[in-house]
Formats: C-alpha cells, structure tokens, sequence
C-alpha cells in the first residue's frame, strides 16, 4: 500500500531521480577497474596499506570506509572516503595532528588522479 | 578510398548483425559498392537477415584455401546490385583461419569495394581478433545496458591497443519511455562513459524481428520504420553528410500527448 504510495509520488514528481544516475555510478566504478587492470587482489592490498597509513594518525571507521576506483571519460582516479572516528590519544607522535584535526571532522577524502 | 569498417560489440546480441545488413545495403542505395563479410564463424547469420542464404555457395575458407576463386565467393545481391556478401563457413573450427590471412582478404576486397563491413562475432576471443584484423575503423554497436556498455568499453580498449583510433558508436534498442522515467541510461549518459563519437541511434523496434524473419534490411521497405530511417542517416552520416539526430522521443509519443500538445499549443 504505502509502495503504492510512493511509486505513484515518484511518478508524480519526475521521481526515481537517482536510479539512472546509480547505474552510472556503479558502471563508472566496474569500468575504473576493468580500465586499470588490477587484479581485485591488489586492490584489496592498495585499500589496506593506505588504511594503515591513516591509521597511524586517525583512528578510521572502518565499518564506513568507501574505497575504490572510478572512471570519468577517459581519466581514472582513487577515491577513498575514510571517516575518522576519533584520534589515537596514546601516539606521542600525532600530538600534533591533534591539534588540527580536533576540529569535528567527519570525513577525510583523497582523490589521487593515475595516469 | 575504400573504408574497411569492422562492427563489432564484446557483449553478444546486442545488433551487429542487423547494423551490418542494413548500413550495407543503405550505403549499397547510396551508391557506393560495398561488400560485407561475416566473420562470425560458425555461427553465420549475415546471409539469413539478407535473405541470401539459399545462394550461398562457398565462404571465406574456401577463398582462403583456394577451392574457389574470390569472386565465386561473393553472393551478389539481386535486389541492390551494389551489395555482396562473403559468407562465413558454418564450421566450428576457430583456428580454422587466421589474423594474417583474414587482413589479406580484406585488404584484397578493399580493392574492388567502396566499403567493406566486417561483421564480428561477439566476445574478445580469436573470433573477434581476426574480425579486427584488417580493419581500419570500427563501428561499436552497444545497448544502454550496463553490461554491454562495460563490454564495448572493453572492446574499444582492445581496438586502441590494435591502432585502430577511428571508433564510432552506434546505441541500439533504445526506449525513450523507459530513459524520460529513469529506468534506462540515455545516449548521452553511454557517451559520457564511453566518450567516442555518436553515429546514431536506433529505437527497440518489432520492426527488426519482422525484416529478419523474412530477410529484407529495414533500409529495403517502402516507408521504412523509425529504425529504418535511423540507419539510413547513420549510412548518409558514414559518407559523411551532416543529418540530424532522429528525435525518437517524439516518434513515440502517443496519439493522445500529441493531441494534447496540439490542443495546449499556443497559438
Ligand atoms: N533495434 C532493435 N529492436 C528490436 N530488436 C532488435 C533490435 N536490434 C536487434 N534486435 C534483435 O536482437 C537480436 C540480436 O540481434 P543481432 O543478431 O543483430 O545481434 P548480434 O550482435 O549480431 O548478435 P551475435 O552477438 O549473436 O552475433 C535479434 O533477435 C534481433 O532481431
Ligand atoms: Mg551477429
């Protein structure tokens, strides 16, 4: 009933407005690694050292980490989204990152072009 | 000059044979001599969707292995006598013939013809390799599927890397309803990802299942339908005249939004 509903108001409302751009997105990120030709391996591989990296500094949400390869045209970028959870207190030697990073800052985003 | 086209897909079923019958025999209308060649060995079907199969006597492997000469090979076609077809062996054989041997075949018929279209079979494999072989240029025949987007995506990687750089798209099967509710990607959404040149593109038409079951291009029908007339600008877009885009949106608008539109129209 309240699919109904909503189907109809979609309709209505030049709805379902994500579902075309979706496809697109999921198509950019499957196209990013058949274009790099990296085995699903190392991505797996390039994902946990720059996770480790980080988490020198930061400690990251892992449960929420997006990380992957997307293609727009013909360019092909790294795109990770690491949401910090919080700071490794204990890691003398982040002290001062600390400081910059005591901010509330939800979210950390790199985007690393590959030639 | 003659063009050796290779059309050609990665994803199988998505209209490279039906764009090779009827881009050939439009530019066949058109005036200019063209030869297309099935290279989907072993599971021929050019000569089918040209209504030419009861005449087809010998194919490519029998030129190649000399057991008939070039032109006992070439089926001429009766109602557009600027149209030949060089059938495919119906053997499964796959090493059957080679990249080198399949260039110089090509190469021989760019000789006599205006166009020679070579119609791939589907997948990447040796099929698809000695398709490509002598061509100079390809057209990539795609739906707007996610899946066959990947695979001519795929394919015009495979096409670069062979030096092949002249690469135009063809979007077949689309549905102008379903791109305006969302539920399919448009051309221009396929062109972003793939980024080559449009050719055209062709509505999902009953039209092409009729015209394949009884053999005669779309291009041939008196009044042709909007897929008809969509290759028939693609052929004059080949030959490179400037022809708009069909708008097959409004083509498929219905009776009642067009009265509607009349009716609200200002005057
Ligand atoms: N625009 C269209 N509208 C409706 N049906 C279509 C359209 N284009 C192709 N078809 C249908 O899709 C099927 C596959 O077409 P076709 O044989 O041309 O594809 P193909 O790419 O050559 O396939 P294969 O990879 O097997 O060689 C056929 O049944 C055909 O009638
Ligand atoms: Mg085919």
């Amino acid at each position: 009933m309240t699919n109904a509903i909503a189907d109809l108001l979609e309709r209505l409302f030049g709805g379902k407005l994500e579902s075309r751009d979706r496809v697109k997105q999921r198509l950019k990120f499957i196209l990013a690694h058949d274009r790099v030709a990296l085995t699903p391996q190392l991505v797996a591989q390039m994902r946990q050292d720059i996770l480790a990296a980080i988490a020198k500094y930061v400690e990251i949400d892992e449960e929420a980490v997006e990380f992957g390869l997307e293609s727009d045209r013909r360019s092909t970028v790294v795109i990770a989204n690491l949401p910090i959870r919080g700071l490794r207190h204990f890691d003398p030697n982040v002290s001062q990152l600390e400081l910059t990073l005591s901010e509330p800052e939800p979210k950390a985003e790199t985007s690393e072009p590959i030639p | 000059m003659s063009r050796i086209v290779v059309v050609t897909s990665g994803k199988g079923g998505v209209g490279k044979t039906t764009s090779t019958a009827n881009l050939g025999m439009a530019l066949a209308r058109l005036g200019r001599k063209v030869v297309l060649v099935d290279a989907d060995f072993g599971l021929r079907n050019l000569d089918l969707l040209l209504g030419l199969e009861s005449r087809v006597v010998y194919t490519s492997l029998d030129v190649l292995n000399r057991e008939c000469k070039l032109d006992q090979a070439l089926v001429k076609d009766k109602r557009q006598p600027n149209l030949s077809l060089l059938a495919a062996p119906q053997t499964r054989n796959k090493t059957a013939i080679t990249a080198v041997a399949m260039t110089k075949l090509v190469e021989v018929l760019s000789h006599h013809f205006h166009y020679v279209l070579v119609d791939s079979p589907a997948g990447i494999e040796t099929g698809f390799q000695n398709a490509i072989a002598g061509a100079k240029e390809a057209i990539i025949v795609t739906t707007p599927e996610i899946s066959a987007v990947r695979d001519a995506d795929r394919v015009i990687g495979l096409l670069e890397s062979h030096r092949i750089r002249d690469i135009k798209l063809i979007v077949n099967r689309l549905r102008p309803a379903m791109v305006k509710s969302n539920d399919m990607m448009s051309v221009e959404d396929v062109l972003e990802i793939l980024s080559v040149k449009l050719l055209g593109v062709i509505p999902d038409d009953e039209q092409v299942i009729v015209s394949t079951n009884r053999g005669e291009p779309l291009v041939l029908a008196e009044k042709p339908s909007l897929a008809g007339r969509a290759y028939q600008n693609i052929a004059g877009r080949l030959e490179g005249q400037d022809i708009p885009f069909l708008d097959l949106d409004e083509a498929n608008r219905s009776f009642l939004a067009r009265l509607w539109k009349t009716l609200t129209a200002k005057r």
